[in-house]
């Protein structure tokens, strides 16, 4: 029996020691969630996870969340590109910067957005003079939302990139293929699956967002509410079963990205191993 | 052009011909697009927060260091992560150690449920302790009979830094225990280790950059955590009140100068965060070159051996 487990000594207390913490940390507690949830019968369930205010909540934090991981797909490509491909003066340090997001405590981010994109703020006052409202208008929440998802698909094309076999652009070009063809034939195809990993990645990052969206959001109701405040304004009011349907939506969301994910990464195996 | 050409000729491999290179022109526009990109959104806060700490002068910055409810909210920072980061720590170990080091079944739920946290909106990480422990929670009115306090209170803020951190440990230490296999370990086991001895003496050492690196992104993540926090903390000045809910008061009293001088706080240690995170891959990488070496020695060593017998 144990040797077909392995024959190392510890498995009992490891894997015991395991259960045991991710019980009490994590399943306990989302079970506490999954059993509110379940206790509040159907009907009452689907009047407080889609109610008016909280349909409202939902399509700004999806749409915003998905306008702002496209921007860093878009953005994150060339990015990606340029740090793998180009060497130039501050290249070091523009790759470093690409991490500063997951570093940077979201509330400080939240301030400093907030700081930088009001009327007398470095970007919010020439934008004001176009005419164009960041801080305290859903903009702002696609600024921020933007911000904590700079990362995610730089980090998942980077690696791709320094693996492409430069033969496949060899051979491309020897055909008579130009740069841009190339890239759109060629190099694309295989940025894809990375690419669409970070950009679900950044989505469901984006959409549980908190700290770095409620200072610069101005958090109206029904116009720049995102679902997450939504929650804590609930709690607030102790109105615990509504925040906990608008929990489980979000849940349910998130991890039907992160499904997406796994799907999409298998396959890629699959055709890699074909 | 004849610099390009004799390159090529020179087969390094790193430089690429005409045909694989872009333009002049195509590059310094795209490097231009990236760089701004990376300037516009991630160094402009950056830059602004240090800038508006020192706004009102070198004092006025320290004096908002030196309140008593900054150096509070500090010590709670501290306190929560020094109990959260060697707790997930521990439990990291031990899950990477059961997880790479056997086959068992329901080992891909098991993976898939350290994750969970992780697709969690921070709220609600909060949300589900305040249902566990709050006064109308499973537990909370068997807590309030004996007097104990755990939402609103330094406990729960503790509670829910552990759950967002939770995976962050794990993940590294896995992925690297993985890639460095067994061999080792069931060498020293045939040579009468202990299980604790083989623990110590060679899955540590072996694993030590990956601990490292799980560590240092725990704790910036524990002392950071603002959304979970912010649920069950209860915002008591002097007392729930750590760093991150800290500059959201400030700010919200319009002290902005202040709140950017605490955030400024944060802010290094998310430069000091990403420099110990550059200098563990720096060095795990400058570990590893020498450790292959030895290995090509033993694949070259046999046939000698051979020969001489």
């Amino acid at each position: 029996m144990a040797s077909r487990r392995g024959v190392l000594p510890g498995f009992g207390l490891s894997l015991g020691y395991t259960i045991t913490y991710l019980g009490i940390i994590v399943l306990l507690p989302m079970s506490a969630l999954v059993a509110k949830a379940a206790g509040l019968g159907f009907g009452e369930f689907l009047r407080a996870a889609l109610d008016t205010r909280a349909m409202a909540a939902y399509r700004l934090s999806f749409g915003l969340s998905l306008a702002a991981a496209a921007t860093n797909a878009a953005f994150g490509v060339v990015v990606a590109w340029v740090l793998v491909r180009y060497r130039f003066i501050g290249r070091r340090l523009a790759d470093a910067l690409v991490d500063l997001p997951f570093a940077l405590p979201t509330a400080v981010a939240g301030i400093a957005l907030t700081t930088i994109y009001t009327k007398t703020g470095w970007f919010g006052g020439p934008l004001e003079r176009l005419g164009i409202k960041v801080a305290f208008a859903p903009l702002g929440i696609y600024v921020a939302l933007t911000f904590i998802g700079v990362p995610f698909v730089i980090r998942t094309v980077q690696p791709v990139l320094e693996d492409l076999d430069p033969t496949l652009e060899e051979a491309s070009a020897v055909l008579g293929a130009g740069r841009w063809q190339t890239f759109c034939r060629v190099i694309f195809p295989a940025l894809l699956p990375a690419t669409l990993t970070g950009f679900a990645l950044a989505f469901a990052r984006g959409i549980g967002e908190y700290g770095s969206v409620v200072f610069i959001s101005g958090n109206m109701p029904l116009v720049t509410e995102i679902a997450p405040l939504l929650i804590v304004t609930k709690l607030e009011q102790y109105q615990y079963a509504s925040a906990t349907a608008i929990a489980c939506v979000m849940l349910c969301v998130a991890l039907a990205s992160l499904l997406l994910i796994n799907l999409v990464q298998r396959g890629t195996r699959k055709g890699a191993r074909r | 052009m004849s610099g390009s050409v004799s390159f090529r000729l020179g087969g390094s491999g790193k430089h690429r011909g005409p045909a694989l290179s872009d333009g002049r022109v195509a590059r310094c526009i795209l490097i231009g697009i990236a760089v701004s990109f990376l300037v516009f959104f991630v160094g402009a806060p950056l830059i602004v927060v240090f800038v508006s700490a020192i706004s009102r002068g070198m004092p006025a910055y320290f004096d908002a260091l030196r309140d008593p409810m900054t150096l509070s909210a500090i010590r709670l920072t501290l306190f929560t992560a020094g109990v959260a980061v060697p707790l997930n720590l521990v439990f990291g170990l031990a899950a990477a150690w059961s997880i790479s080091k056997y086959d068992f079944w329901g080992k891909g739920i098991l993976t898939t449920l350290i994750d969970l946290p992780f697709s969690v909106s921070p709220v609600v990480s909060g949300l589900v302790y305040v249902l566990l422990f709050g006064r109308t929670g499973w537990f909370g009115p068997a807590l309030e009979r004996m007097g104990v306090k755990i939402i609103y209170a330094v406990p729960g803020i503790v509670l829910a830094t552990i759950f967002v951190t939770f995976p962050i440990i794990v993940r590294e230490v896995l992925a690297v225990m993985q890639a460095q296999g067994s061999d080792e370990e069931h060498a020293a086991l045939t040579l009468g280790a202990s299980g604790w001895q083989i623990f110590r003496r060679i899955t540590l050492p072996k694993i030590k950059w990956g601990v490292m690196y799980g560590v240092i992104l725990c704790n910036a993540r524990a002392m950071g955590e603002f959304g979970a926090v912010s649920v069950v903390s209860g915002h008591i000045r002097g007392e729930t009140n750590t760093l991150p809910l800290h500059i959201e008061i400030l700010h919200g009293e319009y002290n902005t100068q202040a709140a950017f001088a605490v955030a400024s706080l944060l802010a290094l240690l998310a430069l000091v965060t990403l420099g110990l995170k550059h200098w563990v891959e720096w060095s795990a990488q400058r570990q590893s070159a020498p450790r292959i070496e030895p290995m090509v020695d033993e694949r070259r060593a046999p046939p000698t051996v051979q020969g001489a017998s």
